[in-house]
């Protein structure tokens, strides 16, 4: 049997790919904290509490709807962006000229809440989601046996990354967005309503939250904690990818998850921890991030 | 899960009214401490508390915050006993200060068994389970069925650590071989690498020296990964009917458990099921039994010493022995250790599930002086 790095090779490739369905939700979540923060300048705390609010709603949307998973992925986004909407107007809207400080509390606070809420009641223990039949089962890919549901959101987080991107980075509406954040003022001048254009950014940010959290449900237990357990991890990504950069978030979210999946091989024990590990190394190295413009 | 304890009539029933003059105070007073919120919530969050006077609170699986409330308890509330104690690091701490301030406490909500071990207290006792009867119960049972090879996926924390080894222990005692074994941080979400790693090592069966939430997730987790289907089993060695109900049968079945205590096993605990049922519309589990059974023994106990001077009242626990809806002929050795039957379980195919929470099949009988260490061999000072 071929080795690598004294494992088999099969339990090797294995190992990459399921890093690499972590790195999925990493780079879907650090990219909406990456547009929110790029475009906003908010570090928005929030952001885990908004993906288990995702899986929440598609849970409850399923629960006392019978809106089934497919609906969800396209309601839940929306439902999610729009109470996104809804905090950016009544409440970081007001915050754009204070301290970035503010931002920082007021939208850590609102996890608190939110979180809060849910786990009373809810409780911690988590509500299963069934993966949606069209994607049960699994393929036997040779070298592991890979549930479908695990397979479809590698792809469905590639294709919402690189949408994404390509939506900022090759369209009109991003070029507004990319102009609004450079010079806000002279935007406003040729006739951009820069404070809607902001308010939707935090609905977008918002709702890719709401979206990987929605296709985290079958994955893990809808739980109330299942936000704060990952926000952590995807701020020391987006850290490491540069602040307000997208595609160094995305890139990011994949590289770490990889790096993750093989430290569960090598050292389970530092699996935690591993990626604050690559942190502290990288911002010794580029204190600006890997992808970030030095300031 | 919110879980605030209820009073139950069934304790009414079994009326205890002790001499008052005797009783300082004027009455008895239980406190319920437990984990209500965190991880292990569904593991003991509903009590089924005694009339007499309750009080309960949620220790947060804080070792600090339990020592606290005990503290207070002990010494301003006039609390005469504690039970439950969910969490090992809870349990210890509580035991420690209830010796210090000669209280009684009954643990059925945590594992170790240092609680009868070099921990145990003259007060001190140890009601529903240990790491020990569940290693045996699980390990031995299913080495005997065959599962001669075990991989580990193990909690990295003491009680995990000692689950494992006292499993594998056996494992070997008993002809069996362990081919490896994995050790992850405590609140891991994602599983797949461990189970891979447990896949690939072709070990009949994979135990999971975890608990609560964990092994729920992992073994949600295995079902996706094809684990069970793929030939190897699943044996959780801390697992309740709690989790199995939060799980579903879909995700849960095939997986081989040992618990004290299953509702559905004879008439006496279909009625105390179904009086706990109406109240808090779940079935009890082991731990939930058990904390009734160690209230209402406590109870007998002050009854028959006629006084809740703890001296008297241990001296009952340790004589009189355990006949109720919990266990029959049970009894409590020397270190505190209450020797009882343990039950091994496979959970059932959704498919044979009859009813609502119809979910085990009764596999095997262990007898309680197999399950449980015997006082000799304990390494508790206060046995000669």
């Amino acid at each position: 049997m071929t080795m690598v790095f004294g494992i088999p090779i099969q339990a090797f490739l294995g190992q990459l790919l399921v890093g690499l369905i972590n790195g999925s939700f990493y780079a879907m979540l650090s990219l909406g904290l990456a547009i929110i923060f790029g475009m906003l300048r908010i570090i928005n705390f929030a952001h885990g509490a908004q993906y288990m609010l995702g899986a929440f709603v598609g849970y409850l949307l399923l629960a006392t709807a019978g809106i089934g998973y497919w609906p969800a992925l396209i309601l839940v986004p929306l439902i999610v962006g729009l109470i996104g909407v809804v905090i950016e107007r009544l409440a970081i809207s007001r915050l754009y000229n204070l301290d970035p400080l503010y931002g920082l509390l007021f939208t850590f606070g609102l996890a608190l809440v939110l979180e809060g809420v849910f786990r009373y009641y809810y409780g911690v223990s988590g509500r299963p989601y069934a993966t949606p039949p069209l994607l049960s089962g699994g393929t036997n890919l040779g070298f592991m046996f890979l549930p479908n549901y695990r397979g479809w959101v590698v792809v469905a987080s590639l294709v919402v990354c690189l949408g994404t991107w390509l939506a900022i980075e090759k369209t009109k509406f991003g070029s507004y967005l990319r102009a609004a954040t450079e010079n806000p003022s002279l935007v406003q001048a040729f006739g951009v309503n820069v404070p809607l254009l902001l308010t939707l950014t935090y609905g977008i940010g918002s709702g890719l939250a709401g979206l990987a959290g929605i296709m985290a449900a079958p994955v893990y237990q809808v739980s109330p904690l299942m936000g704060s357990d990952l926000i952590i991890i995807v701020f020391a990504v987006v850290v490491v990818g540069g602040m307000g950069s997208i595609l160094g978030a995305i890139v990011t979210g994949y590289i770490l998850g990889l790096a993750e999946g093989l430290t569960k091989v090598f050292y389970p024990e530092a699996s935690s921890t591993v990626v604050f590990v690559i942190m502290a190394l990288v911002l010794l190295v580029r204190p600006a991030g890997l992808f970030g413009k030095d300031a | 899960m919110k879980a605030l304890p209820i009073i139950s009539a069934a304790l009414l029933a079994a009326t205890v009214i002790p001499a008052a003059a005797d009783v300082s105070d004027g009455k008895v007073k239980i406190g319920i401490l437990n984990d209500q919120s965190g991880v292990y919530a569904d593991f003991g969050g509903k009590v089924q508390g005694a009339a007499i006077e309750i009080v309960d609170a949620d220790h947060q699986n804080k070792p600090d915050i339990a020592s606290n409330i005990a503290r207070q308890w002990y010494d301003t509330e006039q609390v005469d006993a504690i039970m439950e104690l969910t969490t090992s690091s809870v349990a210890l701490a509580v035991q420690g200060i209830s010796a210090e301030k000669k209280k009684i406490d009954i643990v059925t909500g945590a594992a170790t068994t240092d609680l009868t071990g070099k921990a145990c207290s003259p007060y001190g006792f140890h009601w529903a389970y240990d790491t020990h009867s569940q290693a045996v119960g699980t390990g031995g049972a299913l080495v005997a069925q065959g599962g001669d090879s075990w991989y580990f996926i193990t909690v990295d924390y003491a009680f995990g650590h000692s689950l494992e080894e006292q499993t594998a222990n056996f494992v070997k005692e008993k002809g069996g071989k362990v081919l490896g074994s994995v050790r992850y941080p405590l609140g891991a979400t994602d599983y797949s690498s461990f189970l891979l790693q447990a896949q690939s090592s072709g070990a009949k069966i994979v135990g999971l020296a975890n608990a609560g939430l964990d092994t729920s997730n992992s073994i949600k987790q295995a079902a996706d990964f094809g684990i069970v289907a793929g030939g190897q089993r699943l044996a959780a060695l801390l697992f309740t009917l709690a989790e199995v109900h939060g799980l579903g049968l879909q995700a849960a079945q095939g997986v081989v458990l040992t618990e004290a205590w299953y509702w559905d096993q004879n008439d006496q605990n279909r009625a105390f099921a179904e009086r706990f049922f109406k109240r808090t519309n779940r079935m009890p589990n082991m731990i939930q039994a058990g904390t009734y059974s160690a209230v209402l023994q406590y109870l007998k106990a002050v009854d028959k010493a006629g006084t809740d001077e703890t001296e008297a009242v241990a001296k009952q626990l340790h004589e009189m022995p355990v006949n109720d809806v919990f266990t029959a002929n049970g009894k409590v050795q020397a270190d505190g250790n209450m020797v009882h039957d343990m039950y091994l379980f496979q959970v059932k195919k959704p498919e044979e599930s009859k009813k609502d929470w119809d979910y085990y099949s009764y596999l095997a009988t262990i007898p309680g002086d197999e399950a449980f260490i015997k006082a000799q061999d304990s390494g508790c000072p206060l046995v000669k």
